[in-house]
């Protein structure tokens, strides 16, 4: 798998160069580096702004310390949205957020590996769907508008991870802050409601082992964007070019 | 706006004449109001317009992020449940008394929960939803 | 002539074939009603195989709808005689189809209630949404085509309106065969292929409904259909049948050699069960090889009813195409890490397996009850009757080759 260069960070931060550059002294503050961490943080965090361009939501998945036969970031997803409802045929159960396990044929080497909507930049989701439920917000986050979804899983057809499912039966247990429910198509929304209060994501809180990392890819001096500069990353089917918001590590 | 008005008047009249039209009697409906006094505009208004603001701030919410909307749905549902069965729904229930009356179908709760929170217990949760 | 004519539509088995029609359809009613009160679960499908029965039936319908339409095309924009009188049929037939799909591909929705958003909430990056405008202005360019054709005083715009339908038609079916063709995440279906083989599937799967709707409604006016036009349109479903083989054979053959997409081909053409068994009897045997010899072998062709035999074993052999297709695309798995070996709790890097149910059936085959209610009711309400003028053919040299 290679990876593909970013199209969407790498013009910002040209634009961003640009606009310092060209604006002179009137942005100057916005030149240092601290202030700009100083807005963004503030960007981010306050509820009455609402997502913002300035800030790509993203995840660094560390497959290293990922422990074979754990599911605690399941688990806490499953509580977080409410994903609670029994189902006859597993294959019609919803998964968000599901662990993998990958074994290279030749050495025998094991990797274990969450996987979820890995929130692309361009998301075949997004483009595919009739109604225009399936959007990206300003942030980076993929959602399903639910109020326009019709339920036709051409989304499903379009993704190529296999993140998105549909419900099968009629809900009544849902946690009041995630709405969900029968007919239409759902998926990981990095916890959407939880990230606009400026905390993480359920699992990545959950995980015992430190494997996941959560953080906005833009910032240049956030953790993930300095690990993701620093570290090999890999994007699944990064030849699909998709510009993924979740990164993995060691595989 | 003269539209607006004509509307009303015509809604006005429908519930008016609703009684003595119908001879099966739709029992009028009968609300209770847990925390009067309280609610983010007057009953007039929110009577006529509930629903743009709730269209409103859910594409907002949605949509941008926006979480701070006067007009909640979390907001509703926790200031109207009822005491008894801690939700708007069911018999007596804020939204379904009057939505049975109009006879205006609600798909809110095809997704959203219509319990309020406070009322929420372990026990409900565990029940998990008929198959 | 034709007050006659209609008149032996209008005795009881009239009301016998409608009521028939009428019930398939309720059953697909019944289907879909049960269907959204359970919700899915009701159905086979799940979060891996989730376009199930309803999708090949649905998207035959549509397919056929735009290809029945070729008849007509023939006779107004390529200027066949013999053809010309068959327009009105024609384009009924590819209104009826085309309805019918539709009905089942909509009430199989999620969210049937939300029908109107579908409507008003259109993105046009969207191959479906593109959709929403192709099928629509389907209907009414063939209902204008249709009453051009069967109004005299209209006549002389049949032409115009005839070749603008032939060109939507295409569109149309690119459209729908674009709805697989830009996948890109799906090893099945991401290929430039499937729009042009979809036209040429639409081509025989059009004109095998055709003759046996032309079939049936001569059975009902006691008439035989005239042996030179007979041979005529069956060598003409022959020639369609001959030319989707070859998009197949090429369509495969290139995700053999080109896309690399042998596990996929082994699973589909080998390994995959079902899947092979239907691609293999029912499409390649049943669907091609039999029809191929019964409408080209001459004894076979000068049998009565060898076509309507044709016809019938050319849309199963579609069915079974769209279903290898379609369910077997997605029966698959995605492969995400490429190499590895892969396993999860949501069945990753497992094949899938599918059954239909009761329900999603009785939705499926509703579509082709409504197909069939509808048709029927606008031939006993119109005249969308075949007349030959024999002499006139025959003076034309229209029936000489
Ligand atoms: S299922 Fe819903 S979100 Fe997915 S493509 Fe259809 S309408 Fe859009």
């Amino acid at each position: 798998m290679n990876e593909p260069r970013d199209p969407v960070d790498n013009p910002s931060r040209r634009g961003f160069v640009g606009a310092a550059a060209a604006a002179g002294a009137g942005l100057g503050v916005l030149a240092l580096a601290p202030g700009l961490h100083l807005v963004e943080v503030s960007e981010a965090n306050a509820p009455s702004a609402g997502a913002s361009s300035k800030v790509r939501w993203g995840m660094l998945i560390d497959t290293n310390k990922c422990s074979s036969g754990c599911d605690a970031c399941v688990k806490a997803c499953a509580s977080e949205n409410g994903i609670n409802e029994t189902v006859r045929d597993p294959r019609q159960a919803s998964q968000w957020i599901r662990k993998i396990e990958l074994k290279e044929p030749r050495s025998g080497r094991e990797h274990s590996l969450p996987m979820m909507c890995q929130h692309c930049a361009h998301p075949p989701c997004v483009d595919v769907c009739p109604t225009g439920a399936s959007m990206k917000r300003a942030d980076g986050i993929v959602l399903v508008d639910r109020h326009t979804c019709i339920g036709c899983r051409y989304c499903m057809l379009a993704c190529p991870y296999k993140a998105r499912s549909f419900v099968h039966l009629r809900l009544t247990e849902q946690n009041p802050e995630v709405p969900r429910g029968i007919g239409c198509v759902e998926s990981c929304t990095f916890c959407v409601q939880r990230v606009d209060k400026g905390l993480k994501p359920a699992c990545v809180e959950a995980c015992p082992e430190g494997a996941m990392l959560f953080g906005d890819l833009k910032d240049p001096n956030s953790e993930i964007a300095r690990r993701i500069a620093q570290e090999k990353t890999t994007q699944v089917r990064g030849d699909l070019r998709l510009d993924l918001g979740v990164r993995y590590q060691g595989i | 706006m003269a539209i607006m008005k004509r509307t009303l008047v015509g809604l006005a009249a429908i519930l008016l004449l609703a009684p003595i039209c119908a001879t099966a009697g739709v029992p009028k409906p009968n609300l209770t109001i847990e925390n009067p006094g309280q609610c983010i505009a007057p009953v007039q208004e929110m009577r006529v317009n509930h629903m743009k603001m709730l269209n409103h701030s859910r594409d907002r919410a949605l949509r941008q992020g926006v979480r701070t909307e006067k007009a909640n749905l979390i907001g509703c549902i926790d200031c109207h449940a009822s005491k008894e069965t801690g939700s708007v729904m069911g018999k007596g229930g804020f939204c379904e008394e009057c939505h049975t009356y109009t006879a205006v179908k609600l798909d809110c709760w095809d997704c959203h929960q219509p319990k309020s929170a406070r009322f929420r217990t372990g026990a409900a949760a565990a029940e998990g939803a008929k198959p | 002539m034709q007050s006659e004519l209609n008149n032996r539509l209008e005795g009881p088995t009239f009301y016998v074939l409608a009521g028939i029609g009428a019930l398939i359809s309720l059953i697909g009613v019944a289907g879909a009603i049960y269907m959204g009160q359970h919700g899915h679960q009701a159905s086979g499908m799940n979060n891996q195989i989730f376009w199930g029965m309803p999708h090949v039936f649905a998207i035959f319908l549509i397919v056929a709808a735009s290809g029945v339409l070729n008849v007509a095309s023939i006779g107004t924009v390529f200027g066949k005689q013999a053809y010309k009188s068959r327009g009105p049929l024609s384009g009924l037939l590819a209104i009826t189809l085309l309805a019918a799909g539709l009905f089942v591909i909509m009430l199989d929705l999620g969210r049937v209630d939300r029908l109107i958003i579908a409507m008003t909430h259109v993105n046009w990056v969207s191959v479906f949404g593109w959709n929403m405008v192709l099928y629509p202005v389907f209907f009414g360019l063939v209902g204008v085509y249709v009453w051009v054709l069967m109004d005299r005083k209209m006549y002389a715009y049949s032409k115009p309106v005839g070749i603008a339908a032939f060109i939507w038609r295409l569109v149309m079916t690119t459209g729908t065969g674009s709805i697989f063709g830009f996948m890109v995440a799906r090893q099945a279906y991401h290929s430039a292929l499937i729009a042009p083989m979809f036209i040429v599937m639409s081509l025989a799967w059009g004109l095998a409904i055709f003759l046996l709707f032309q079939r049936a409604m001569y059975c009902w006016h006691n008439m035989e259909l005239n042996e030179e036009i007979r041979r005529r349109l069956g060598n003409l479903l022959g020639v369609f049948i001959a030319a989707v083989f070859y998009f197949v054979l090429v369509y495969h053959l290139t995700n053999i050699y080109f896309a690399k997409q042998t596990g996929f081909e082994h699973f589909i053409l080998v390994s995959g069960g079902v899947f092979p068994q239907l691609f293999w009897g029912g499409f390649v045997l049943l669907g091609t090889a039999i029809p191929l010899l019964l409408l080209f072998v001459p004894a076979l062709q000068r049998m009565r009813g060898s076509e309507i035999v044709a016809a019938v074993l050319t849309v199963g052999g579609g069915l079974c195409f769209l279903y290898v297709f379609i369910i077997g695309g997605q029966a698959y798995p995605l492969d995400m890490f490429p190499g590895m070996e892969v396993r999860s709790s949501f069945f990753d890097g497992q094949i899938d397996h599918y059954v239909p149910s009761l329900p999603e059936m009785m939705l499926a085959i509703g579509g082709f009850g409504v197909a069939f209610t509808l048709t029927l009711i606008a031939v006993r309400v119109l005249r969308f009757m075949p007349e030959d003028d024999l002499a006139k053919l025959k003076a034309s040299g229209a029936l000489r080759d």
